[in-house]
């Protein structure tokens, strides 16, 4: 049984539907307040959750890079560590460098809150294997801060290592604008493949009676 | 001494409230804008009054915290 760590900042709100979604794939799940020092014993997997910590004061992310948890966040990272952000998560993992680029205010400035179709871009990796290349997912979407930035050095980097992990597409799985992202993309890995990040919900798609359970396959990946 | 910090967007990233700021000041028909970024000013007021020591360290805040150097760019200004 894997054990999975849920981190909880000031600020955040889907700590539970990610604690949820976690027990409901059969997962020990914990959820670790920002101030211990510290990550549970035997963690397998820590799931950075949406939400706005501190407020997004200064720029969404910023400040909860400098939480106490952080410091051993990334040091289970560096050792190969499997790390998930999920939406204002995406947001911190990009802030503390763990992943590339940034995320800005969306391109229309308003909050998206909405379902969104997915296509899935690259599976050569731990979070997404059990989805096939180009599958379409339906997943909802629910930032301000979404539009995902890189240089065009960075960007060549993450097509040739295959980092992309998802970008939005209509049900075609042709790629359209939603919040001005580069090409796109609503999530991306490192280098080495074991820290994602996308601005999309999964652990909100787990139930067709609530519009999706698409989000199920993505999540089970990571635990398989 | 005071420092101030302001911060914007690098040049060539898209800067979306710079946009809808324009849009407004062309919909209430102010002609001859060009180009509109809006960005945030940081005041820090500091107990050091060694102007070089204070740079260094208002320097480090900036490329630590206060600007995202991945998408924004930074002046200090010490008076």
């Amino acid at each position: 049984m894997k054990h999975v760590a849920v981190l909880q900042f000031p600020g955040t709100n889907c700590d539970l539907d990610t604690k949820y979604a976690f027990e409901k794939l059969g997962c020990i799940t914990t959820v670790v307040w920002h101030k211990e020092s510290s990550l549970p014993k035997n963690t397998d997997l820590v799931v950075v959750p949406g939400g706005f910590s501190y407020g997004d004061y200064l720029r969404s992310g910023a400040i909860a890079k400098f939480s106490p948890i952080m410091q051993d966040v990334i040091n289970f990272a560096n050792n190969g560590g499997k790390v998930l952000g999920i939406c204002n998560g995406f947001q911190i993992l990009t802030e503390i460098g763990l992943l590339p680029g940034a995320l800005k205010r969306n391109i229309g400035l308003h909050f998206i809150s909405k379902f969104q179709t997915l296509k899935i871009v690259n599976n050569s990796n731990d979070f997404l294997q059990k989805c096939d290349k180009n599958e379409v997912l339906n997943i909802p979407i629910a930032h301000a801060d979404g539009n995902y930035y890189i240089d065009e050095e960075g960007f060549k980097e993450l097509e040739a290592n295959e980092q992309i992990l998802v970008r939005y597409c209509d049900e075609k799985a042709e790629n359209v604008v939603v919040n001005g992202s580069v090409t796109s993309i609503a999530g991306v890995c490192n280098r080495n493949k074991n820290v994602f990040g996308l601005m999309p919900h999964p652990e909100r798609a787990l139930e067709t009676i609530l519009g999706s359970d698409d989000g199920i396959k993505m999540l089970e990946g990571l635990i398989a | 001494m005071t420092a101030i910090v302001n911060i914007f967007l690098k040049e060539g990233v898209l800067d979306p409230q710079g946009k809808a700021i324009h849009h407004a000041l062309d919909a209430m028909n102010f002609e001859g804008v060009e180009d509109v970024r809006m960005g945030k000013q940081i005041v820090l007021k500091l107990t050091s009054d060694n102007k070089d020591d204070a740079m260094k360290e208002v320097e480090q805040m900036a490329e630590e915290i206060l600007a995202n150097t991945v998408i924004e760019d930074y002046t200090i200004e010490l008076i």
